[in-house]
């Protein structure tokens, strides 16, 4: 169970321009293990989303290493802030975008994929269009065309801010329960800390810019359940919520509040 | 097609329930349709009779002005000797070759733009001093270069649109959502896939309506091209016409061009409509 999934050691990265350099990252290291779901949170602005990037491999950064698990060639699945389903293409046409780009659209990715579709109650929707599925269908889509690609790692960058409050309260357990059933790692992104506790079984504390690891805090919950919902209702919650509170707002200056 | 289909069952279901008030707004809506179009056919048709009692009541010279009645004797006289087909076929047939080479050249160069940032560096000063240079003035030099003929009128009509069509794409590519991009890139995908998975399609928009653009200035082109280094084609009809003081000809020519241009302005239209119904 200890086996570590990912590792990121030294993390250094800068955005530059000419009036400047911004330091997003310094020596930023964490690991995760398999099966584990870990979320980060942070001040606003602290580089979250750049250390998804580099994690994912879509920028390199300027020192440190990331290092994933060796013994299986992992996959990375990336769930972006927005739904981002293709409009003009159906939703079976979007779940199937990754084996398409990749070239690995085989029969066996069709079958998993309308399994994935009925698991998660959307064969209705095969063939419409993504403007004709509500917000949290759309991003159960959009999770599905992740899950297609059968990720080892799955990173979720904010997956539910651009819902509304009611619909994010109920993807987020969805899409939680849905994470948590099939056993993979994941690493959410949030700046939600409610949403963080619920979700995770442990959360990293970012410090502000130039990012690094301020806190590690386990997540323990007595539940009979691990649904997102009645974490809520666990007696640890208000606690943990108290004690994350005070690490982010430690982060903010008085001026900037 | 389901959409379309629920609509039409749910127009069904609804016939009994129309109200008064619904009604009436239907019935308001045809009617100002119907005005419109009545007026517009009252406009045109008023013009022409100004237009025709003039030259009978000697207010306007026939011979400078032409008159209705005289530019359709002159058509059907074009019919007959089978003039028209010669003339206003050959500019459409030159009109078609540079609109589909403009599209065709200004499609891939903009695909080339959007692949290689610093190619489109260099090359941004080029491109927006040739857009605003007034193509007419390359006329003359193209006949010495390429002689009179087809050729020269195709390259005539594409070199009135090409460089801005180029422009038009080149943004509309680059205007495409970056998560969009980010997205293909989290799957697997490269830059190749990004551009014919999301670029293109979301594309389609900005690539019809930069075609209705390019099929009007193609139409200018091929005209400038036929005033300088032509013996066909309407643009060749209009300058030899005012030579020899056949203004018949001249406003006769206008006219089917005006018909020409309202006609290849509709294919476009009818195209987007088309893809518009398909999405």
């Amino acid at each position: 169970m200890n086996q570590p999934v990912l590792t990121c050691r030294d993390i250094c990265f800068s955005y530059h321009n000419l009036n400047g350099e911004t330091k997003a990252l310094s020596n930023l290291s964490f690991q995760i293990n398999k099966g584990e779901f870990v979320a980060i949170v942070g001040p606003s602005g602290c580089g979250k989303s750049t250390l998804l990037s580099i994690i994912a491999g879509l920028i390199k950064p300027e020192s440190g290493e990331i290092i994933l698990d060796q013994s299986e060639r992992i996959r990375i699945g990336y769930m972006l802030q927005q739904d981002h389903l293709l409009e003009w293409r159906t939703i079976w046409k979007n779940i199937l975008l990754g084996p398409e780009v990749t070239g690995t659209l085989t029969k066996e990715k069709e079958a998993l994929a309308s399994r994935l579709l009925s698991e998660y109650g959307l064969e209705k929707f095969k063939d419409k269009r993504p403007a004709e599925l509500s917000g949290g269908m759309k991003q159960r889509a959009a999770l599905i065309r992740t899950m297609v690609m059968e990720p080892g790692l799955l990173l979720l960058d904010e997956p539910f801010s651009a819902l509304d409050y009611q619909t994010r309260l109920m993807v987020s357990g969805d899409i939680g329960s849905i994470i948590r059933k099939s056993g993979i790692t994941a690493l959410l992104i949030t700046h939600d800390l409610s949403e963080a506790i619920s979700l995770a079984d442990r959360i990293l504390v970012l410090k502000r810019r130039p990012a690094s690891i301020k806190n590690d805090i386990p997540v323990k919950l007595t539940l009979s359940e691990h649904t997102p919902l009645s974490a809520r209702n666990a007696p640890e919650f208000k606690d943990l919520f108290t004690l994350l509170w005070k690490e982010i707002s430690n982060e903010y200056s008085e001026k900037e509040i | 097609m389901n959409t379309a289909k629920k609509k039409s069952d749910l127009e069904a279901a609804c016939i009994p329930l129309i109200s008064e008030t619904q009604k009436k707004y239907i019935h308001d809506h045809y009617r100002h349709h119907h005005l419109i179009t009545i007026l517009r056919f009252l406009v045109f048709f008023t013009f022409l009779i100004i237009w025709e009692a003039a030259g009978r009541f000697r207010l306007i010279d026939t011979f400078f002005f032409s008159s209705p009645s005289m530019v359709i004797s002159y058509f059907v006289q074009m019919l007959a000797d089978g003039s028209l087909f010669t003339h206003a076929g050959i500019t459409l047939l030159e009109t078609i070759l540079s609109f589909l080479l403009i599209t065709l050249i200004s499609m891939l160069t903009a695909t080339l733009l959007w692949y290689s940032r610093t190619l489109s560096e260099i090359l941004e000063p080029y491109l927006v001093i040739l857009n605003s240079l007034p193509k007419s003035a390359l006329a003359p030099l193209l006949i010495v270069w390429l002689g009179t003929g087809t050729g020269t009128i195709i390259v005539a009509g594409i070199s009135v649109a090409i460089f801005g069509s180029v422009i038009n794409l080149y943004t509309g590519f680059r205007h495409t959502d970056p998560e969009k991009l980010k997205l293909i890139y989290t799957l697997g995908g490269n830059r190749f896939d990004a551009f014919h998975k999301v670029v293109l399609p979301s594309s389609i928009p900005v690539i019809l309506s930069n075609m209705k653009v390019n099929i009007g200035l193609a139409l200018v082109g091929v005209i400038i091209g036929e005033f300088l280094a032509a013996r066909k084609g309407l643009g060749y009809l209009i300058i030899y016409g005012t030579q020899v003081f056949k203004l018949n000809m001249v406003i006769t020519s206008i006219i089917i061009l005006c018909i020409i241009a309202m006609g290849l302005y509709q294919c476009i239209q009818w195209l987007e409509h088309l893809y518009k119904k398909k999405k």
